[in-house]
């Protein structure tokens, strides 16, 4: 499907500086709803005489047992070693939209040139907006729009990568689409899972969108210089992201007042180092 | 909505498999901790099959269970909805089952 329009036969559109602009689609579209309309007669479920058990002589099972996200967990495997073998550490990184995710990563960029180098893999559903402003902050960039797509796949990233041709000892950034449920689901090739939320979003996400943050390596709380404006209550967070998670490291800062930020450009670093070759 | 994609793994997977087969029956796993709104699945699967096929198949979805064993008390557990955490107050499990999103089976013609 053809995530920029919902048409059948396309991909995800992959954006590189220079070309932010265009929209590179080689089909036309039948009509506005994409040729996907559903029938006239108002049926929702996928069972054509579902609940009926049907006997057919001639008909025979066949037996498949097969994952369904087995094509993209064999990409992102594929993206993994290509990253091992360069030298190079992906990170996954997820929030609700507007936790502040460009905004932190504009800040790393800019703070880190010269110590590390960041590439950043930019996922949104529509526009090139987050791809200027890392690219302003002087990092590399490339920008997917997955169009009616709610998450990136590791086809996607997989793409991304080949444009991008990170350097070794580069940190990789994919910038997933905003959103707590779905990204969940897709493994990337990452190496690590980092999760953002913001003060300003309340303290309740951990439990309300567990499977997030359950495979989280790394919870960071953004805008904590709101913290004395928002009813946010850190203690409680703390204690319920141990209730859903067991391994999750938890780090506090702000992007704006810069608080906290040393621990996180520390973690980058070490994850870094820990895939540098020698 | 994830289960778009999710659905089109499924007809893309069958279709590659058997691209000549009429299927008339696809038997989906989706465990209760997949992730996946099997309602959803079944809203999608019409749009997906559509010209493929798989069109016209029924789909019957399966919806195992969750287990989970604490690897901090060793204790195995059916977790109350979808925050897995041991009565001992350890959140360090392991699901033994109910996260799968399996292709079981089809029928063809």
């Amino acid at each position: 499907m053809c995530a920029t329009c919902g048409c059948a036969g396309d991909g995800a559109v992959l954006r590189v500086p220079g070309h932010l602009d265009d929209h590179d689609h080689d089909h036309e579209h039948a009509q506005a709803d994409g040729g996907r309309a559903h029938g006239d007669d108002g049926h929702v479920h996928g069972g054509h005489g579902r609940g009926e058990p049907i006997a057919r002589a001639d008909a025979r099972t066949i037996t498949l047992q097969r994952k369904v996200l087995a094509k993209n967990d064999d990409l992102a495997a594929r993206n993994r070693a290509w990253l091992a073998g360069r030298g190079v550490f992906m990170l996954n990184l997820m929030s609700s939209p507007g936790a502040g995710k460009t905004t932190l990563l504009e800040h790393t960029g800019r703070d880190l040139a010269g110590r590390l180098g960041i590439a950043v893999i930019e996922g949104d559903q529509q526009t090139a907006l987050d791809a200027r402003r890392i690219e302003a902050a002087g990092c590399q960039v490339v920008q997917i729009n997955t169009g009616a797509g709610c998450h990136l796949d590791a086809q996607m990233v997989a793409s991304a990568l080949r444009a991008l041709d990170p350097a070794p000892g580069t940190v990789v950034i994919v910038e997933n689409v905003g959103n707590l449920v779905c990204p969940a689901l897709f493994d990337l090739g990452e190496a690590a899972r980092v999760v953002l939320a913001s003060v300003t979003e309340g303290a309740d996400k951990p439990m309300k969108y567990p499977q997030m943050f359950r495979q989280a390596d790394l919870i960071v709380i953004t805008k904590i210089d709101l913290l004395p404006y928002v009813d946010f209550d850190t203690e409680r967070y703390a204690a319920d992201i141990a209730r859903v998670s067991a391994g999750a490291r938890l780090m506090q800062l702000s992007a704006v007042s810069s608080a906290g930020l040393t621990g996180w450009y520390d973690w980058l670093a070490a994850q870094a180092a820990r895939f540098a070759p020698a | 909505m994830h289960e778009l994609a999710i659905t089109e793994g499924v007809v893309d997977a069958v279709t590659q498999r058997l691209p000549d087969a009429k299927v008339t029956v696809v038997r989906l796993e989706i465990g209760v901790l997949s992730g996946v709104m099997a309602d959803s699945v079944l809203f999608c699967f019409d749009l997906v099959t559509e010209g493929t096929n798989l069109e016209g198949a029924s789909l019957e979805i399966s919806q195992p269970p969750a287990r989970c064993r604490c690897r901090s008390c060793g204790t195995e557990f059916a977790p109350e909805g979808p925050i897995l955490l041991c009565a001992c107050g350890s959140a360090d499990v392991a699901v033994l089952s109910g996260q799968d999103l399996r292709i079981l089976a089809v029928e063809v013609a």
